[in-house]
């Protein structure tokens, strides 16, 4: 038990004290992630707005897929992107691998899914509720979907809290693509897991603190934007 | 086939619409006149709305549908209006800017103004749409609906669920509109609400048109049928089906 509060007390001192390494490996951790969620975003908000409103042929098998990989495990990600970006995958040339923009693509990839199920499903259940009102004020499929995004902000916000949190949280692919170099791709989950095996837990416990403080400050953050206080908000308004 | 008369604005002929093996509506025809004010009036269920929906064109019918001035614009105003969570003024800014997306935005700036003057929301401009009362909300809708300058205003029970002062407020509007020469087509519950102000009533029961006749023949003729025990309160739920 004094071990453990022993752990406690040092995690609260690097804290404390800014340690520089658990500083770099935090600010790499929020970059990397941070970057996944912004391409997730671009890609994955557009497309599920475009999924809730368009109709073609084989629709349901792309939702069914689209499903399905909600539940894409890391691991699976990290091994695909390993094998495009090794020097004999299709993507070697590009030199990436073992990079923190390895480290982007693999999260974007796990991320884009989520993304897109949640945002297409928001936009849904919104056209159920106001669809015949912006058809009847002649709004295309188009219109519409822009529209609905920008109604349903705060629910997209939250959806990309979601992203975030799954991001930040995964470690099984970037320890693949970035192969957990000290000081290069080394991030808060690689980290955690390289210092338990190490028997290192008063860092592993300070990283593993400031994965929830970051994640519980996003949702503060979140919270004060859906009350409108940010001047975003005012302006949205 | 018949010709028309040429202040028709919309033409229904044997239309009908099924919402899976519900038919909502059966065999409808009427047609909407410049100047207009219809009533649409009946029980529960009896099809006041998809007709109301069938007119406007946002739901898939048979039979056929003619729209005499295609060029002309129609709005509708839901019974539960939608609202984007944007300001009342955005609200109103991009129901303008959909309905005329070639007209200066200058131009539609200030009809967007007039609209609000118009039904006395110039003050909530910049408030949350959604944070207005039941009756403000109407209001908005009504205004959105009248601001792109509509040939023809649906609107669907647009006074249900007000009290009876924002009743009032939205009663006034709608009789401007008409006295302006818009052509409305509502429908309503409230059978005093199409005395005063509708010059014609349509009469549905079990989503077919039983009656359609102006105003003050619809409530002085007293030989209706069903209607009678509708307009008596006496159209029960077992007589009803």
């Amino acid at each position: 038990m004094s071990a453990v509060l022993e752990s406690f007390a040092t995690a609260f001192r690097l804290i404390v004290h800014a340690d520089p390494a658990l500083v770099r490996t935090v600010a790499l951790s929020l970059a990397v992630s941070g970057s996944a969620c912004l391409c997730a975003a671009a890609f994955g908000l557009a497309s599920g707005a475009w999924l809730a409103v368009a109709r073609f042929p084989g629709q349901r098998a792309v939702l069914l897929v689209l499903d399905t990989l909600l539940a894409l495990p890391s691991v699976v990600v990290g091994l695909a992107v390993y094998l495009l970006l090794s020097r004999s995958g299709p993507l070697g040339s590009w030199g990436i691998l073992f990079t923190p923009a390895a480290m982007v693509i693999a999260q974007t990839i796990l991320v884009l899914p989520i993304v897109t199920a949640l945002a297409r499903q928001v936009v849904a259940d919104a056209l159920r509720d106001g669809g015949d009102q912006l058809r009847s004020m002649g709004a295309g499929a188009l219109a519409s979907a822009v529209l609905m995004l920008m109604h349903e902000r705060w629910a997209m916000a939250t959806v990309m809290l979601i992203a975030f949190g799954r991001a930040i949280a995964e470690v099984g692919a970037v320890m693949i693509v970035g192969g957990n170099i000290d000081g290069v791709t080394r991030v808060m989950t690689t980290t955690i897991a390289l210092e338990t095996s190490k028997g290192d837990l008063p860092l592993a416990l300070a990283l593993g603190f400031v994965l929830l403080v970051v994640v519980a400050l996003l949702n503060v953050a979140i919270a004060l934007f859906r009350r409108g206080s940010s001047p975003l908000a005012a302006d949205l308004r | 086939m018949t010709m028309l008369p040429a202040s028709t604005l919309i033409a229904l002929r044997d239309a009908s619409v099924a919402y899976g093996a519900v038919q909502a509506v059966r065999n409808a025809t009427m047609r909407v006149a410049q100047g207009d004010f219809i009533a649409v009036v009946g029980a529960n269920g009896s099809g006041k709305t998809s007709l109301l929906r069938l007119l406007h064109g946002v739901v898939a019918h048979s039979g056929s549908r003619e729209v005499l001035r295609p060029a002309g614009v129609q709005a509708m105003v839901f019974q539960r209006p939608f609202l984007l969570r944007l300001s009342v003024w955005n609200n109103l800014r991009i129901a303008l800017w959909l309905a005329q997306p070639d007209t200066a935005t200058a131009l539609r700036e200030e009809r967007a103004e007039e609209a609000l003057r118009r039904v006395g929301l110039v003050a909530l401009r910049d408030r949350p749409a959604r944070s207005l009362s039941g009756g403000e909300q109407q209001r908005l809708a009504l205004a959105r609906g009248w601001a792109v300058r509509p040939d023809i205003l649906f609107l669907d029970e647009p006074t249900a669920s007000l009290d009876p002062s924002a009743k009032n407020d939205v009663e006034a509007l709608l009789a401007d509109f008409a006295a302006d020469g818009m052509t409305l087509v509502m429908s309503t519950h409230n059978l005093g609400q199409a005395k005063r102000l509708a010059n014609r009533v349509v009469y549905m029961d079990e989503g077919r048109i039983d009656i359609d006749l102006p105003t003050a023949d619809f409530f002085g003729s007293g030989t209706l049928g069903r209607a009678d025990l509708f307009l008596k309160g006496k159209l029960s739920w077992s007589l009803a089906g």
